[in-house]
């Protein structure tokens, strides 16, 4: 086989695997983005912060009612996305008139309010969550030790993805959704209830936040600080995928993960800046984002 | 007329500072983290550490009344040299404690020297403190990067695994650890098979776990601290290295850090601390104590607040000064014999010598209970753990 600049191929191989681990949480995450921004225009800056609500979450269900890793899975993402529906109701459906800043600041100022209490209430180092006994243990590829786990998270990843652009993208109400955004007046006249729709919307883009969280608990710290310390990074995938794109979002999510896997053989020191400096390049080639639809 | 009113002024004005001589006020100020990555560690406990400091030396009846405030310098040096400015040109602060993080401890260093307070630092780690940036009046008192190096880097090398690879934060706290750790590990016989610099703050460290364990290592050492450390052990369990025989050594590790992480994934890690609760009948007594007024078990960081501030108070009382130099001088020329460091004394250069411990994590089956988390190895005595004042660089210290 070949060897890459003084890699052998085993460890290139088992880096790449890797990178499409960590793409998985990026591309869940940027999904959510994604679906919240292309269908209702706004920017969810809170999505660091439901992103690490969903891995408490988990933890409380386990801490106080003895609720396992499996039904957390279940259970997570729909009290995290019943937070975003609470928080769209009352606060993020008065600012669709107004400027993007507005959901802009207003979801900053309300991930900022939720990290403090977390920080408040459970300290700054983080609590411990287990792999579920089921998955622990991995396999040896020869190249590489793969933990049960880390393979868990991709399959999840990869069906919820494409699940969600399947819904979106290829069924009626997928396509009622997407109407909805583009002419809400028009829609609603054929009878569809427009803000409930948009308003689970927000639920579900938040819920897939809370999904990532709880995939991420058992191999990630988790503490307050987990979702602002990825939320920056996952920005920049959703601007290099195209804002709005949920394919986009997915395709991008996985490849940088990859990228980013690869610059840590390569070039260590460079792996934090590495996805910035795509974005970087990506705009000044294309400013619409590589899977952008409209500039 | 006039001269009854003169006089009865010079009555009063000589009255007051001899009444103030009776009670001498004393203020101390806990400047550390209280909301970012280092507030588990120092934040609220050692405000809280300090007020029982107060209390058990019973300062009010032996004439010191004494005030502890507190403050977030959010570890960032600018911030918190203005809040010691401040402290000490308005606030009245006679002392500095705790202050996390090496780059902000060096900045009050500065000030307090200037100023001709007391900075008693319980929660940095740099050696530059009572090294080539030294100041008298400066006293380092819980551990620092090169007694961590030597316990833990000394007694795993000791123990037979010599080959080492790091894996170490990309800022000068972690080159730091790592270039002490790897010359303890050469005078140890032991070797250093390669390392690599990962950016900080970090989550996702299979990438470099892979890389280590490739290299034929016997062991991992961690030159990096707080959530990094912990995401790089859960990891490292995940990934089977520690099964596969190799195994860790966390250079910078807080029992918050190790409660992070649950006797599970922690376990059989070696770890080198100034103070654990569950140490002796004196420690046991005193955190439960602690364990009351706070809620959680106290850091070596804050147990080291308390013996300093309980060494301060000493020192305020028998020379009945707050003067930096006077205070910082007596501290010096005294011993102590603390209930949580045990014997130690304060030396020339600011370095507080005391005994450092080495202590293995518990397995889920020896722990009994979310805090019951590490057993005892081996004391290493306080002479031989920290670095010797000679060739310190510190000027005014090696001076005949």
């Amino acid at each position: 086989m070949f060897d890459l600049l003084g890699i052998p191929p085993q460890v290139l191989m088992g880096q790449l695997l890797l990178g499409l681990i960590n793409g998985s949480f990026y591309a869940v995450l940027s999904l959510g983005l994604a679906v919240i921004f292309g269908l209702l225009n706004i920017i969810n800056f809170s999505h660091g912060a439901q992103y690490m609500l969903g891995a408490f979450v988990a933890w409380m269900l386990l801490e106080y009612l003895g609720i396992n890793y499996w039904w957390a899975l279940i259970l997570v993402p729909v009290v995290v996305g019943a937070t975003g529906v609470v928080l769209e109701k009352l606060a993020l459906r008065r600012l669709y008139h107004l400027d993007h800043l507005y959901g802009l600041l207003l979801t900053f100022g309300v991930a900022l309010i939720i990290q403090g209490l977390f920080r408040n209430y459970y300290g700054i180092s983080g609590l411990p969550y287990q792999i579920p006994s089921q998955l622990s243990g991995g396999q040896n590829l020869g190249f590489m030790f793969l933990p049960n786990y880390r393979a868990w998270v991709v399959v999840a990843s990869v069906i919820v993805c494409f699940g969600t652009w399947f819904v979106i993208e290829k069924t009626r109400l997928g396509a009622y959704l997407r109407a909805a955004t583009e002419n809400p007046t028009l829609v609603g006249a054929f009878g569809i209830n427009v803000p409930l729709m948009i308003m689970l919307t927000y639920g579900f883009g938040v819920a897939l936040a809370g999904f990532a969280g709880v995939l991420a608990a058992p191999i990630y710290s988790v503490n307050p600080n987990m979702g602002a310390d990825l939320i920056i990074v996952v920005f920049a995938v959703v601007v290099i995928g195209g804002m709005g794109s949920i394919m986009g979002a997915i395709v991008t999510g996985f490849g940088l993960g990859v990228v980013e896997g690869l610059t840590k053989v390569f070039y260590p020191a460079g792996s934090a800046v590495v996805i910035f400096v795509i974005m970087a390049i990506v705009l000044m080639i294309k400013p619409e984002g590589l899977f952008g639809r409209n500039a | 007329m006039k001269k009854t009113v003169l006089g009865a002024l010079t009555v009063a004005s000589f009255g007051l500072p001899a009444m103030a001589q009776d009670n001498i006020e004393v203020t101390l100020g806990v400047l550390n983290d209280r909301s970012g990555v280092y507030a588990d560690l120092s934040g609220e406990g050692s405000v809280v550490a300090a007020r029982m400091a107060v209390e058990d030396f019973d300062a009010a009846s032996k004439g010191l009344d004494v005030e502890v405030i507190s403050a977030d310098h959010q570890n960032k040096p600018d911030i918190a040299s203005n809040i010691a400015r401040q402290w000490y040109d308005q606030d009245g602060v006679d002392a500095i404690l705790d202050v996390p993080t090496s780059s902000t401890a060096l900045a009050v260093a500065d000030i307090t020297a200037q100023a001709n307070k007391i900075l008693i630092d319980s929660g940095a780690g740099s050696t530059a403190l009572t090294g080539e940036q030294c100041q008298p009046t400066t006293i380092h008192w819980t551990y620092d990067t090169a007694a961590l190096a030597k316990g833990t880097g000394g007694a795993v090398t000791e123990r037979g695994d010599t080959k080492w690879f790091f894996l170490t934060a990309d800022y000068a706290f972690g080159h730091s650890l790592e270039e002490e750790t790897m010359k303890i590990v050469e005078e140890s016989g032991g070797e250093v098979v390669g390392s690599v610099r990962h950016p900080f703050p970090a989550t996702d460290f299979s990438s470099f776990l892979l890389q280590a364990q490739g290299s034929g290592a016997d062991v991992i050492g961690l030159a990096n601290a707080g959530g990094d450390t912990v995401n790089a052990i859960k990891q490292a369990s995940e990934f089977g290295i520690t099964q596969a025989g190799q195994s860790l050594a966390a250079l910078l590790m807080f029992i918050t850090d190790v409660h992070a992480l649950g006797a599970e994934t922690a376990q059989g890690l070696v770890l080198t601390e100034a103070f654990y609760w569950d140490h002796d009948d004196d420690t046991r007594e005193w955190s439960a104590r602690f364990e009351e007024k706070f809620g959680s078990k106290p850091t070596m960081v804050h147990a080291g607040v308390y013996s300093g501030t309980m060494h301060y108070l000493r020192a305020v009382e028998a020379t009945g000064s707050t003067d930096g130099d006077v205070v910082a001088e007596w501290m010096k020329a005294n011993s102590f014999d603390d209930p949580l460091f045990g014997e130690g004394y304060v030396r020339k250069d600011g370095r507080v010598i005391h005994d450092m411990h080495l202590y293995e994590v518990k397995t889920p089956d020896e722990s009994t209970g979310e805090w019951d988390l590490y057993k005892h190895v081996s004391t290493i005595p306080g002479e031989e753990a920290f670095l010797p004042m000679e060739g310190s660089g510190c000027a005014f210290a090696n001076e005949s």
